[in-house]
């Protein structure tokens, strides 16, 4: 009893003495046991691991001084972790463990994070809903026959049945966001350029972004200011300096003009969803925003562009994967031809087959120009109109998904399907903008909703701002599933 | 813009995707990516004419630095994961190349 949850007031009692990194780093690994058996958020718990960095943090004089002393953290499975096993949830990597850390895994160790484990996540990030693992779905929190979002599923899941105060997901078009928004967790996807990949197992390497899920926005806030910044070793990392993102949360909204784009709005919202982003934007109004009405004609292309610039983007990424330098190689092969066939054959699940085969046609010969380049050039478009929103709106609020959590199997045998869970979030991979979700309410199952803002490239501290605001006004973010295992308060 | 997606294509771009696929994978992706690919022809239709196209979004600096030597990667460390490999003569190996 009495031990803090939060990011923000774990770092506070580990830096005042009031409880030990170990202390609580043995809660969350018994929360964890407590729920992971029902949830399936982890692929790896390392609670040794975890332990002894948690020791070696309650000796270590400086922790006073670290943004992150003693708070646990669970890092979705395509982030590298020296001497961590590492799969990106496939069967290709079942036996990988990285000779390296990620940068941003580096720089939340150096900031006295603890990493509780690895989470689940479709493979290799290519789906909507972790049940693209090749080690069995994430479960949501608040519905067991639902599931999580994803890809960033389990990340999603451990933060919401309050196993961890703070995950890390990777974002290629809502990878983050959706499932932040479907297990009623804050989830952000910084500006592309603004974190380090470095270690972060690719997908599609024009759109992937690393960034938190976490209970609130300001524990992500404090995610942003230890992960955000140029990285010599990632050379599309941006040299430009990161905003002060914590320090940046007024509570308020004043002078803020919030643009709407109801034209996309328009088409397969569930009614439940459109409320409650309405209530949403009136409150949002209360505080102080302006909404006015903006266009984003283009958006409508979004989804086929996002198909055929990602996969032609992971067919290339994931040629890696050839049985030669690391991972799974297939037995019984003749000749290498036949070693690299068997080996990806046997090693890559179905979606992420199916991707690449959609990816190497669009790139073959013949077809370049009418898929790829003409996607990209429709990418500009979209780009285009966000711009010209930004001249009138600091922000563009949607809802982060037009459903709530989908259940188990209710979509896996229609990928079209599936891709239209990423409607509202792919924008802001293709412009590479800021984007969040804030838990705005529930459907009449008793399903999160989650509200979206988006923002200028760089304006990442806006955007946090906004959604800060908008939770502090609100109570939807202290709302919990009645997942067991739960059992300190906020 | 193309035509249908036929059990011959799928065996094509599989070859050039180096994946093996069983018979119902082939047929399974078929259908599917016959219909995912009229799906994604929408974007065939949009005027894009003096349109640049986007390959990355802003944001990547991607700045040029002086070329220095620097330690390289633990030899020990880039074999460890290899499924075959001899590090001492700093080699991978694989099934047979040539005939």
């Amino acid at each position: 009893m009495g031990l803090p949850f939060t990011a923000l007031a774990v770092r506070d009692a580990v830096a005042a003495g009031k409880v030990s990194a170990v202390e609580v780093c043995r809660a969350a690994l018994d929360r964890i046991a407590a729920s992971d058996p029902l949830v399936h958020a982890f692929l790896t718990v390392a609670p040794e691991r975890a332990l002894a960095r948690a020791a070696a943090l309650d000796a270590n004089p400086q922790r006073a001084n670290l943004p992150l002393a003693g708070v646990p953290i669970a890092l979705k499975d395509n982030l590298c972790t020296r001497g961590l096993r590492t799969t990106a949830a496939s069967r290709i990597l079942d036996n990988y463990v990285p000779p390296y850390d990620a940068e941003v895994v580096e720089r939340l160790e150096a900031a006295g994070a603890i990493v509780v484990g690895k989470t689940n996540c479709d493979e290799f990030a290519m789906g909507s809903s972790t049940e693209n693992s090749a080690f069995g779905p994430t479960l949501n929190p608040w519905a067991a026959d639902r599931t999580p979002g994803g890809s960033s599923g389990g990340s999603a899941a451990a933060v919401a049945a309050r196993m961890v105060p703070l995950a890390l997901g990777s974002d290629t078009g809502g990878s983050i966001r959706q499932p932040g928004a479907m297990c009623g967790v804050v989830g952000f996807k910084p500006s592309y350029g603004r974190v380090s990949r470095r270690g972060l197992i690719a997908f599609a390497s024009s759109l992937d972004q690393i960034g938190p899920l976490a209970t609130t926005v300001a524990d992500a806030a404090i995610a942003m200011d230890v992960i955000g910044g140029h990285d010599p070793r990632d050379s599309t990392s941006s040299t430009l300096p990161p905003p002060a993102c914590a320090s940046a949360l007024d509570g308020n909204l004043r002078g803020l003009r919030i643009g709407v784009p109801r034209g996309m709005l328009a088409d397969g919202l569930d009614p439940d969803v459109e409320s409650a982003f309405d209530a949403a934007l009136e409150a949002a109004r209360e505080l102080g925003a302006e909404i006015i009405e903006v266009a984003l004609p283009h958006s409508v292309h979004a989804i086929p562009v996002y198909y055929i610039v990602a996969n032609a983007e992971a067919s290339s990424n994931l040629a890696r994967y050839d049985g030669v330098r690391y991972g799974v190689r297939a037995a019984g092969a003749e000749g290498i031809g036949q070693m690299y066939e068997k080996t990806r054959g046997r090693g890559f699940g179905l979606e992420t087959k199916r991707r690449i085969m959609l990816g190497t046609y669009v790139l073959s010969a013949g077809y370049y120009d009418a898929y790829y380049l003409k996607a990209q050039q429709v990418r500009t478009l979209i780009r285009r109109d966000y711009d010209a929103a930004f001249e009138r709106a600091d922000l563009v609020a949607m809802p982060t998904s037009p459903t709530a959590a989908f259940r188990l199997g209710e979509r896996t045998q229609d990928p079209l399907r599936m891709y239209l869970a990423d409607v509202f979030t792919v924008g802001a991979n293709l412009a590479g903008l800021p984007a969040v979700t804030v838990p705005c309410g529930f459907t009449r199952d008793r399903l999160p909703v989650g509200l979206q803002f988006t923002g200028r490239a760089m304006d990442d501290a806006v955007v946090l701002r906004a959604g800060d605001a908008y939770e502090q006004a609100t109570s939807w973010s202290d709302q919990r599933p009645a997942t067991p295992g739960f059992s300190s308060s906020r | 813009m193309p035509g249908p997606f036929s059990r011959d294509d799928v065996e094509r771009v599989a070859q050039l995707a180096r994946l093996e696929l069983t018979a119902d994978e082939k047929d399974l992706f078929a259908r599917q990516l016959a219909g995912i690919l009229a799906y994604a022809e929408q974007v065939g239709a949009v005027d894009t004419a003096g349109v640049p196209p986007t390959s990355h979004a802003p944001g990547s600096a991607a700045p040029l630095r002086e070329d220095e030597t620097a330690p390289s990667f633990p030899r020990e460390d880039a074999f460890g994961g290899a499924p075959e490999a001899d590090p001492d003569a700093c080699l991978f190996k694989v099934p047979r190349v040539i005939g």
